[in-house]
């Protein structure tokens, strides 16, 4: 109870924002992360304007171009400019992600706070089920879900949603766990509110300063998942610009020379799935206590 | 002793300054703070939290956290600078020369090492004995801090010790290097006032044995007068006032130091007589009990009537059904064994009992958040035990029993603001619908128990340990109940705190008339709010009667250890 007066002392109402620059400025990485992020996200709402030529319009005459000032990135075997489909795929990307997240983030916090809060039989069945999932590779696991439902962009979200469940859902039931005999959940039942309310209203706004930062993190894994399904044939069907089928149509051009075709496409990617991965470590910085002096 | 002792101190600390650089720029913790400590003598380092005297003694052993750095003042250990030392210095000062022990004794030891390897690799480390001498004296030390078996407990892991037991082993860490100087920061907060006693009798014996000087480090002035000879008090990172124990009683200076003598409860003490000098509500009379229904003497129904109630929990049993063990299990404990009482309405009613003695689960199980194995709660005749706590929210009596809970921190939604947490009850079950009735009625019991207004929109975190017991008040207050359990509410709370708290308690019991059931451990505070007080010890009443007759007059052992070892400040003062 005695900690340091600097500690104890009442916190000025700063608020959220104040904060939040305080630590970010400890680690200027993270403004990479967020400038990158704003980026990607311009991108896929005005990519389609943004993009120089159509994607999908197809030129023979100029086919298998090197990177020029007209073609940026080059063009690919049927003529078309590899910069504008690069752009125009971000949306499909980013939409299979974050919807694949989302919903695995609505399911797993479901299943795991109620699995943390009222235990017993409840959690073990919900415990195992998830471990049963994990135990899975988990792309395999992807592949074969999406070969048995039918090759759609649907069930590409479906499936990277379900291998992606058992994370939220750990995370969820560890902090539902740890609060289930706190004092204010205990209050709420003298409150009056049922079990699911408890669950709802009470321990999942506390869970989810964890579970955020963890769907950041997904997203980039999300966003990999999606292009590795696409890149074997699954899901994304050519022409649809996509970055997963891009890297997988230009790796057979790679040998004889033509190198942009898989090198742009691949390289959107990473830089996507490490801006993800940045911003997952400034939101674990902001929410983490102990950054709080 | 002590003016002869001061001219040669063992310790000096001189102007200290220290400074926490936060977001918030730099925070001085603790400022031209200066005292001595001479060889043999024990002396209290007394104030409220926050006051800096964690962080002098942290600055006096140099373990400040990172943030921190002493600005400006010296401190000498016989002669040795130790604010310029170097680590290879400080290192070997530190549990040879000056030892500490800290406030909770399980996080100070290694969870996964047996306690008695953990005290040989202190004596180890400073090269005070190696391989079968240092085994040796780590056990002789165990057995000088008083533990059974110390051969035995040697094997112990942390885990398998009780918190009492768990300090003992910190102070043999603390002393087995035969330090001269021992501070002891809160050593004994969380631990019951028996076991407290014991501790720091303990403490005092060796310390006397080995001419050791000691600082205590406490918030409890009744502790400080007890074993300290001479005693500081801190006050927002400032010494305000440093003299003898017995010269500070009878004759304090400063205005701060008369406030916290007063508000720390003592035998003799009423209520209001704990307030500081410039409340208005000081020369009011003490709220009386608003007995509806006369005294238990004279007849009536009772509001709250208890009968033959056990709880027993059953062993962990093992998960798989082939590896259960042939022999019978062991026999569940019972955490309470079969107790009866009544309150009567309009009373409050006192249970004390040590940690353990399963006062807590009977508060749960009355009021119906834990299921009982048997026995009845009747409540204003109705036998509420029948309905299974799962489904009590929807039970009509729900709104009349409530609950004030024992950490205001915890016991608040870190993610609510004041308001919330005090609108939820009323939204749920208070009747009322539509987002402004429920925020004026917000606001009123806020008003209710004196909580600012303006503060409502603030969450936990922003808010102190006295507004947070009150908003944890005002909503154990929002749907009318004629029955609250008072689960140590105060016990978290500084003295001065605690002594509005306890006074706002019983005026809203006069004004509402609430009947009380105060949990606590501590009788002093009991006596000030309690007509009744009922005595339990491992799950079975002990006494029950009377708070004065009880107290004054006490039928069992167990209630009359209790009641000496409850430290008492000199009634000097008022």
């Amino acid at each position: 109870m005695d900690e340091p007066a600097a500690e104890t002392a009442l916190p000025s109402n700063a608020g959220f924002a104040r904060r939040s620059l305080y630590i970010l400025s400890a680690n200027p990485v993270s403004f990479v992360a967020l400038g990158g992020f704003g980026l990607i996200v311009l991108a896929a709402v005005f990519g389609p304007w943004l993009a120089p030529y159509d994607p999908l319009l197809t030129d023979a005459a100029i086919a298998l171009q090197a990177p020029t000032a007209a073609h940026w990135f080059g063009t690919d075997q049927l003529g078309r400019d590899v910069f504008s489909r690069v752009l125009v795929a971000t949306r499909l990307d980013l939409t299979i992600s974050v919807l694949a997240v989302a919903l695995s983030f609505v399911v797993g916090a479901g299943i795991g706070t109620m699995a943390g809060y009222y235990g017993g039989r409840a959690d073990r069945i919900a415990s195992r089920v998830v471990d049963t999932i994990m135990a899975f590779p988990l792309f395999v696991l992807a592949m074969g879900i999406v070969a048995a439902m039918g090759n759609s962009v649907e069930n590409i979200i479906y499936a990277t949603a379900i291998i992606n469940v058992p994370f939220y859902a750990r995370v969820a039931r560890a902090e539902a766990n740890i609060r289930r005999n706190a004092g204010f959940v205990q209050a709420a039942k003298l409150s009056g509110n049922s079990g699911m309310r408890i669950v709802g209203m009470h321990l999942f706004p506390n869970a989810l300063p964890p579970m955020a930062v963890q769907a950041s993190l997904n997203l980039g894994w999300a966003i990999l998942n999606a292009a590795g399904l696409s890149f074997i044939g699954l899901g994304v069907k050519p022409p649809t610009p996509e970055w997963g089928i891009m890297v997988a149509e230009g790796a057979n051009f790679i040998v004889s020379g033509e190198w942009w075709l898989a090198l742009f496409p691949g390289g959107a990617l990473m830089i996507t799935v490490f801006t993800f991965n940045l911003m997952g470590d400034a939101l674990r910085d902001i929410v983490d206590p102990r950054k709080r002096t | 002793m002590t003016a002869a002792a001061a001219q040669h101190p063992l310790v000096a600390v001189d102007g200290l300054t220290v400074e926490f650089t936060t977001r918030d720029g730099i925070v001085t913790a603790v400022s031209d703070v200066s005292f001595s400590l001479a060889p043999g003598e024990t002396l209290g380092i007394v104030g409220e939290s926050g006051s800096g005297k964690s962080v002098t003694s942290y600055a006096l052993m140099r373990i400040l956290d990172d943030n921190g750095r002493v600005a400006a003042g010296d401190i000498s250990y016989s002669g040795v600078d130790l604010v310029a030392a170097d680590d290879k210095t400080m290192r070997a000062i530190r549990g040879r020369e000056i030892s500490m022990i800290f406030q909770n004794p399980r996080s100070a030891l290694n969870p996964i090492r047996k306690v008695g390897d953990q005290i040989a690799d202190v004596l180890r480390q400073h090269g005070m004995a190696a391989g079968v001498e240092a085994r040796r004296r780590a056990v002789a030390l165990l057995e000088t801090v008083r533990i059974q078996q110390p051969e035995a407990r040697y094997h112990a892991y942390p885990h398998e010790l009780s918190g009492g037991m768990c300090q003992r082993v910190v102070i043999a860490l603390a002393l087995a290097c035969e330090p001269r100087v021992l501070i002891a920061d809160e050593p004994t907060t969380g631990l019951d006032v028996t076991t407290q006693k014991t501790i720091l009798d303990l403490v005092r014996d060796l310390a006397g044995e080995r001419g050791m000087s000691m600082a205590l480090i406490t918030h409890d002035l009744g502790l400080a007068a007890e074993y300290c000879d001479r005693l500081i008090v801190m006050k927002a990172g400032k010494v305000v006032e440093a003299a003898s124990t017995e010269a500070l009683f009878n004759n304090p200076q400063h205005a701060y130091t008369r406030a916290l003598i007063r508000a720390t409860p003592r035998r003799g003490a009423r209520l209001r007589s704990l307030l500081p000098e410039n409340d208005p509500r000081r020369g009011q009379p003490q709220p009386e009990a608003n007995l509806r229904q006369g005294d238990s003497a004279a007849g009536g129904q009772p509001l709250v009537s208890v009968k033959e109630l056990v709880k027993s929990f059953a062993p962990a049993a093992s998960g798989l059904p082939f590896l259960k063990p042939k022999a019978p299990a062991t026999p569940a404990v019972r955490a309470v064994d079969a107790i009866s009482f009544d309150i009567w309405p309009g009373e409050s009613v006192g249970l004390v009992g040590e940690s353990g003695c399963g006062k807590s689960t009977t508060s749960l199980m009355l009021m119906r958040l834990l299921d009982p194995t048997s026995g009845s709660i009747l409540f204003e005749g109705e036998d509420i035990a029948a309905t299974p706590s799962g489904r009590f929210p929807k039970h009509p009596m729900r709104s009349k029993l409530q609950m004030v809970f024992q950490d205001p921190t915890d016991s608040l939604n870190p993610r609510f603001t004041a308001q919330q947490c005090i609108a939820d009850p009323v939204a749920r079950l208070g009747g009322l619908s539509g987002r402004k009735a429920i925020a004026d009625r917000a606001a009123e019991l806020a008003d209710m128990v004196r909580f600012p207004r303006g503060l409502l929109d603030r969450f936990p975190h922003q808010l102190s340990g006295g507004q947070k017991a009150r908003v944890g008040i005002a909503r154990a207050l929002a749907l009318r109940p004629s029955f609250l359990v008072l689960d140590e509410p105060t016990a978290a709370l500084d003295v001065s705190v605690q002594a509005v708290v306890l006074n706002l308690l019983a005026d809203l019991r006069s004004e509402l008339g609430l009947t009380y059931l105060f949990v606590s451990h501590d009788l002093t505070v009991v006596r000030l709010l309690c007509e009744r007080v009922i005595v339990m010890r491992a799950g079975k009443i002990i006494e029950q009667g009377r708070t004065d007759d009880v107290m004054d007059n006490p039928q069992s052992d167990y209630t009359a250890t209790l009641l000496a070892a409850s430290p008492q400040p000199p009634a000097a003062l008022l």
